[in-house]
């Protein structure tokens, strides 16, 4: 079974997030960048799957050279091979544009994705390639298991959750409790060293969305605290001052 | 016109639904332009008729009982052939979870351009810019749509639903039937009873490790019971399966923005935080008055949850008899 796995480069959980002088782009300056947490979750659940039904794991990004380290590490948790389209990412249609094009005609059994990237958060990505592909996607999964050409999947709805079945190729979004990440051993580090990373450059794409700016949310006022004797208090301000009730 | 996707469960439409409806008008109006909803599955006559109330003056309905339920594949072809159909050149889309697998495929199908969590208005001053969320709640993205075809996928909760009766028609769209499309089977549909959905839900009460464990999040069900809030919970609390993965909030959990959220015995760690930030009132009840959540907090209490959630579920049993 061969597997392509989508990575996207974002940053570290804990970053405080700066924008550049003129709004149009994040300042990066002293910022840790990691893999993008629901796609290690896709990435450590196809190495479980081809661990068992033998195959290959090939991680994919759309990034420019700086997100390097990062495919590194999606070779050292265990990828069989890398490929890194040379471009940044415009927006969704871009990437999946980009992935799709790479992928197109070379037989994956799946194509794995996180639910959404913690940057962007558009959970586009995934649905656009299946789409550009003309496969079925799932787009919350928490569950999968392949037998043999069918895969058994999870998924999130609303206010429950649904199981499917659905015959391979398809492109689906891992969410949490699909695997536990894993984190690299030495060997893994020292191997991913020498796995192959080629670099592919892009395809020509319309332009189709920009982003002309980003804001920051405006700080909360202070806290009204109110003593612990006098919870009634707080039940009034929020019917009568914050009318959420 | 613009095309609304009129999503229902078990044939009654959703909050989001007339969130969607009620945004799409507004949209009409600034463009002046019509506003059609599309409907699938069986829903009674005047359930779909109410429609016209928030502005819908077409409704299309898919009764092709291959349509019957959700199938992201498929549901987007059809919506895709209706907008050509009727040249619409803007499609809204509540970004439930069955909406996020349908509007990327929408779009592609289109060849639009998507602006995926919006939360805003288009500004039209200068081209056609939809403000969504960005870095996980940690900033907002100003997205011009540069195609001529735009998809918006809405924000349950960042739209309030308005009234906008007009005269409809109901017109029964019989979409092509795609044989790709249909690969998916559906095994077993489990739906928690009546709760209350986390990510269309207007009040929230969360708890996380303060609580010790889950024997005792009686009480903070009870409270959420007695405000109609659905239930949450903080990334540890699930991942030791004292309650449901479904109600992790968080950056990697569900991202939410209901009216109130109280949040009792969690920290406020920053990845908490970027799932719940965009609440528009948060209390916080933590015995340490150094707990970072109190910064982003509106109303605090501090002291001991055992002893500050029950005399709250007094106060607003009281609340509620007084009204
Ligand atoms: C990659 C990554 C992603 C993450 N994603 C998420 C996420 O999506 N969502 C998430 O929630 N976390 C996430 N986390 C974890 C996050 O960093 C915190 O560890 C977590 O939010 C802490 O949960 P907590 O506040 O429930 O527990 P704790 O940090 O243990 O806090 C418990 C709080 O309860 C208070 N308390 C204790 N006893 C009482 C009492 N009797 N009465 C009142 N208060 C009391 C304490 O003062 C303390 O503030 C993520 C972490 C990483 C590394
Ligand atoms: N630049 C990228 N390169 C490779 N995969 C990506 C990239 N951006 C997003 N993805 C994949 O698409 C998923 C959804 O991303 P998004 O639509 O941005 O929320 C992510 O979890 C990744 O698996």
């Amino acid at each position: 079974m061969n597997i392509l796995v989508c990575i996207s480069n974002v940053p570290d959980t804990t970053s405080k997030i700066n924008f550049n002088d003129d709004n149009k782009g994040l300042n990066t300056a002293g910022l840790q960048f990691i893999i993008n947490p629901y796609d290690e979750i896709a990435l450590t659940r196809a190495l479980e799957l081809t661990e068992k039904a033998g195959g290959t794991v090939t991680v994919i990004n759309v990034g420019d050279a700086s997100t390097e380290p990062t495919i590194r590490k999606a070779l050292a948790i265990g990828a069989t091979d890398a490929v890194r389209i040379n471009a940044a990412p415009r927006d969704a249609f871009f990437v999946a544009s980009q992935i799709a094009h790479f992928a197109k005609g070379k037989n994956y059994d799946l194509i794995l994705c996180g639910r959404e990237s913690i940057d962007y958060n558009g959970a586009q990505v995934t649905a656009m390639i299946a789409e550009l592909l003309d496969l079925p996607a799932i787009t919350i999964v928490k569950m999968l298991e392949i037998n043999g050409n069918t895969a058994t999947l999870e998924r999130e709805i609303e206010g429950g959750k649904e199981i499917v079945d659905c015959p391979l190729p398809l492109v689906a979004g891992a969410s949490e409790g699909m695997a536990e990440p894993r984190i690299p051993n030495m060997r893994g580090i020292m191997s991913a060293r020498t796995k192959p990373l080629v670099a592919v450059e892009p395809i020509a794409i319309d332009q189709l969305t920009e982003i002309v700016g980003y804001d920051k949310p405006k700080p909360r006022s202070t806290v009204n605290l109110i003593s612990s004797d006098d919870v009634d208090k707080l039940v009034q301000l929020l019917h009568t001052e914050a009318k959420v009730i | 016109m613009i095309l609304v996707y009129t999503e229902n469960t078990n044939g009654k439409f959703k909050k989001s639904t007339y969130e969607a409806l009620s945004y799409a008008k507004a949209i009409g109006q600034k463009l002046n332009v019509d506003v059609a909803a599309i409907s699938f599955g069986t829903t009674d006559n005047d359930e779909l008729k109410n429609l016209a109330q928030y502005g819908a003056n077409k409704i299309f309905q898919v009764i092709n009982s291959k349509f019957q339920s959700f199938n992201g594949q498929a549901y987007a072809s059809a919506i895709a052939e209706a907008a050509l159909q009727n040249n619409c050149n803007v499609v809204v889309i509540g970004n439930s979870f069955s909406g996020k697998g349908l509007a990327p495929r929408v779009a592609i199908k289109l060849n639009a351009g998507f602006v995926d969590g919006a939360i805003s208005l288009p500004d039209t001053a200068n081209g056609f810019v939809v403000r969504k969320g960005a870095y996980s709640g940690k900033a907002f993205a100003d997205v011009n749509v540069l195609a001529a075809t735009k998809v918006i996928s809405l924000v349950p909760n960042s739209y309030k639903v308005e009234t906008n009766p007009c005269e409809t028609n109901i017109e029964e769209f019989n979409p092509t039937v795609k044989e790709s499309d249909f690969k998916l089977t559906i095994k077993e549909t489990v739906r928690a009873g009546d709760k209350i959905s986390l990510p269309e839900a207007e009040l929230v009460v969360s708890a996380g490790r303060g609580l010790k464990g889950p024997e005792n999040w009686g009480m903070v069900e009870e409270l959420a019971g007695l405000l109609g809030a659905a239930t949450a919970c903080s990334k540890p609390v699930s991942d030791s399966h004292w309650r449901p993965h479904s109600e992790h909030v968080g950056q990697t959990g569900i991202a939410i923005s209901p009216n109130l959220y109280i949040a009792i015995g969690i920290s406020g760690a920053i990845q908490h935080l970027a799932g719940v930030s965009s609440s528009k009132t948060i209390v916080v009840i933590n015995k340490d008055a150094e707990a970072p959540f109190f910064k982003a907090a509106d109303y605090g209490i501090i002291g001991d949850a055992f002893e500050i959630v029950p005399k709250l579920i007094e106060s607003v049993k009281k609340f509620k008899a007084a009204i």
